[in-house]
């Protein structure tokens, strides 16, 4: 137990300021401060993710991974991945959608409960990427999805995916403005 | 055994480590493997290629056995008269049935006499007459496609026996497919896998690439092993055209091998912490592989160094003060992985999960053909850096790492211990790295031919089988990851075990869905 506090202790806190925020200046506190807020005004509730791997090399997991790390932190901007698709708003999908996934993709997006969101990560998921279409694959994620946003890369690094998922959540920030200001028009 | 007293007709085929090729008949087939097993020799890959040409030409169904003191066979079966069945040998190698399985479903060539005939990558979602790999097929063809269907899974009935289904979506951020776990109470008495959900058709795309650029399509084949399949589809394409890799581009790639190997190793380490509920264990490890990933970026500018290893070398050339950089963050990481080290032995709530947990015995991992990482913890020394060194390995004494126990615990000592090494390997590049250009032009054409590739990923060996035609096109290029020897081998290690302790076991392993599915 010594020898793990003083490692904890030695360590301290390895959390960066998250991306687009970093040039507000405003200090880490209220950068994450200010993603939460805008995460609870669109949700009401803290981000929840649900991942499919639909057919991807396993490199654009790699980098979801590591969006759970220290330096990350993504569960500290309220923003957490989940295991059942019926506790996601977002569903997140990597891979050129494989035939043999696409009835467990399908099914996995129709579990999640309205209003919800769908970011395609990687150039697999946006267009098929190196494996393209065929017998085996159906190409990009909006072949079969409505797709919100995208986030090229192969694989797109954790920085670019944290920055894809707030601007997909900011973009439903904006529907539903436009949405509100239309209905008291 | 000598492969002289099998009476076989070989020739030696290119590459930079001992390889023999021939052609037996299809009596010949199952008596050579059935030879080779009592041999204690090994099959690397199996699988089959369309050879017609027009009227003229075979089906061929090839495999690699790894025989003798560092040798490898490779075999081709050509079947006469169009003849679409061969004579199985899964009853000798039994980890055979799944690669023979998937022969029928890319090729529609049978194994005959295979006690399992279920299909493995065609889940239905393709017609079941349609075989991507036969030359009439250009495998973008796309009709009114059927759904996928259900598989007959393995039933186990008795008292109090239920099945639990997992997958193929996962709780976690993990790669899909499916586990179907026979229980009693908690107590897994049967765990049957079926996988290939993340099958993308990889060997027919292959033939719509050049051939020099197929490194690119190889290094996804499992995005955590980029480096170790770019380079053995580099080393087999060199080999084909004769092509001179500079020393010092050999030297770099081993880097990269040797880097990827730890970047992975130190994120199955926290993974298995965390996995045994020591969350610590997580938080820490993913912070040093972080870092390590950062330096990949800033050195290779990639952070798994995709698309670094090329053709007749490699496309970045570091200073010495990147070299620097590289020493300081393994004598930095080494120093902080020794005090996790400690801290993971110490810890009396880790070790009780870990121990006796999920046990291969060696005698098991020898007749399943257990390979690469996991074989080493359950004491079968096999480790292609060591058994077949193409350089820089030749000149690199690597030193291998083993247990006997075959548990999770044997498996994270493996780790560990490898981990150490690597970044002792690691220093020991830098600071031997030879100087000169770090890739040759080809200066002799584009002949067409065959060759292999062979690089100990760090999961395990990754054997690369290419056929190149002239003008630089791809007749048939297969891929062969650990991951089948060593999927089969899983469902034994859960036997007996309880169901909670199966995230544990399978992450010991942690073994490839993409690699294996292609
Ligand atoms: S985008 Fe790249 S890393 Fe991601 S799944 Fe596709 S090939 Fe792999």
């Amino acid at each position: 137990m010594w020898k793990i506090l003083k490692r904890i202790a030695k360590t301290g806190i390895a959390t960066e300021t998250p991306p687009d925020l970093q040039k507000v200046g405003a200090g880490e506190t209220a950068a994450t401060q200010r993603i939460h807020d805008e995460i609870l005004q669109i949700l009401g509730r803290a981000l929840t993710i649900r991942e499919v791997d639909a057919g991807s090399c396993n490199g654009c997991e790699l980098e979801l991974n590591a969006l759970n790390n220290v330096y990350y932190n993504l569960e500290g901007l309220g923003i957490k991945f989940v295991a059942s698709p019926r506790h996601a708003d977002l569903l997140l999908v990597t891979g050129p959608v494989s035939r043999n996934m696409a009835l467990a993709l399908q099914r996995t997006y129709d579990a999640i409960p309205e209003p919800k969101l769908v970011v395609a990560v990687g150039d697999c998921a946006i267009n098929g990427g190196i494996f393209g279409e065929s017998y085996a694959t159906l190409g990009g994620v909006a072949k079969m999805l409505p797709v919100d946003h995208v986030i090229p890369g192969c694989p797109p690094e954790p920085i670019a995916i944290l920055q894809g998922i707030l601007t997909a959540v900011r973009y439903r920030l904006g529907t539903r403005a436009a949405a509100d200001s239309a209905g008291h028009a | 055994m000598k492969i002289a007293d099998l009476n076989l007709n070989l020739a030696p085929l290119p590459a930079p480590f001992p390889l023999v090729r021939g052609e037996v008949c299809a009596s010949e087939w199952s008596a050579v493997a059935l030879t080779i097993a009592e041999n204690h020799g090994r099959l690397v890959t199996l699988w089959g290629s369309d050879d017609r040409h027009g009227e003229a030409g075979h089906f061929v169904v090839s495999a690699v056995y790894a025989v003798e003191n560092g040798t490898l066979l490779w075999l081709d079966l050509p079947l006469p008269d169009q003849q679409l069945n061969y004579p199985d040998i899964a009853g000798i190698f039994p980890y055979a049935s799944h690669m023979q399985r998937a022969v029928a479903d890319l090729l529609g060539l049978v194994a005959e006499g295979a006690s399992d005939t279920r299909p493995w990558l065609n889940h239905g979602a393709w017609p079941m007459d349609y075989f991507p790999l036969r030359r009439e097929f250009t495998g973008t063809e796309v009709r009114d496609w059927p759904a996928v269907t259900d598989y007959p899974f393995v039933s186990v009935a008795g008292d109090g026996v239920h099945e639990i289904a997992v997958g193929p979506v996962h709780a976690g951020i993990i790669e899909p497919g499916h586990f179907r776990f026979a229980v009693v109470g908690e107590k897994t008495l049967r765990l049957e896998e079926r996988l290939g959900y993340t099958h993308k058709g990889i060997d027919k795309r292959f033939e719509h690439l050049p051939a020099s650029e197929g490194y690119r399509l190889a290094g996804r084949v499992s995005g955590d092993s980029t480096v170790a399949y770019a380079w053995a589809y580099c080393m087999a394409l060199e080999a084909v055209w004769n092509w001179q890799v500079p020393a010092r581009a050999l030297w770099l790639r081993a880097l990269m091998l040797e880097r990827e190997r730890v970047a992975n190793h130190l994120g199955d380490l926290g993974a298995l912490g965390n996995d045994a509920a020591f969350g610590f264990g997580l938080s820490q490890f993913m912070r040093l592989k972080e870092d390590w990933l950062r330096l990949n970026k800033t050195l290779f500018g990639h952070r798994f160094m995709m698309d670094r290893i090329v053709p007749g070398g490699v496309a970045f050339d570091p200073d010495t003060a990147a070299c620097a950089k590289i020493t300081a963050q393994c004598d930095a990481i080494e120093a902080e992985v020794r005090e996790l080290h400690a801290i993971y032995d110490d810890h009396a709530g880790l070790q009780d999960r870990f121990l006796t947990t999920g046990r291969v015995t060696t005698e098991l991992a020898n007749q399943l053909g257990l390979t690469g990482l996991a074989a080493r913890a359950s004491g079968v020394p096999r480790d292609v850096r060591i058994d077949f060194p193409a350089p820089p390995y030749d000149e690199l004494a690597v030193n291998i790492a083993c247990r006997n126990s075959g548990d999770v615990a044997a498996r994270v000592a493996v780790r560990f211990d490898e981990l150490l090494e690597s970044l002792q390997l690691l220093r020991q590049i830098v600071r031997r790295l030879p100087d000169g250009a770090v890739i040759a032009a080809p200066d002799n054409g584009m002949p067409e031919g065959r060759g292999a590739g062979w690089v100990e990923g760090w999961r395990g060996g990754i054997f690369v089988a290419l056929t190149v035609e002239k003008e630089n096109r791809i007749r048939r290029c297969h891929c062969h990851d650990p991951s089948w020897q060593n999927w089969p081998v899983l469902e034994y290690a859960a036997i007996g075990n309880i169901v909670p302790d199966f995230p544990l076991i399978n992450k010991s392993f942690n073994l490839s869905y993409s690699g294996h599915d292609r």
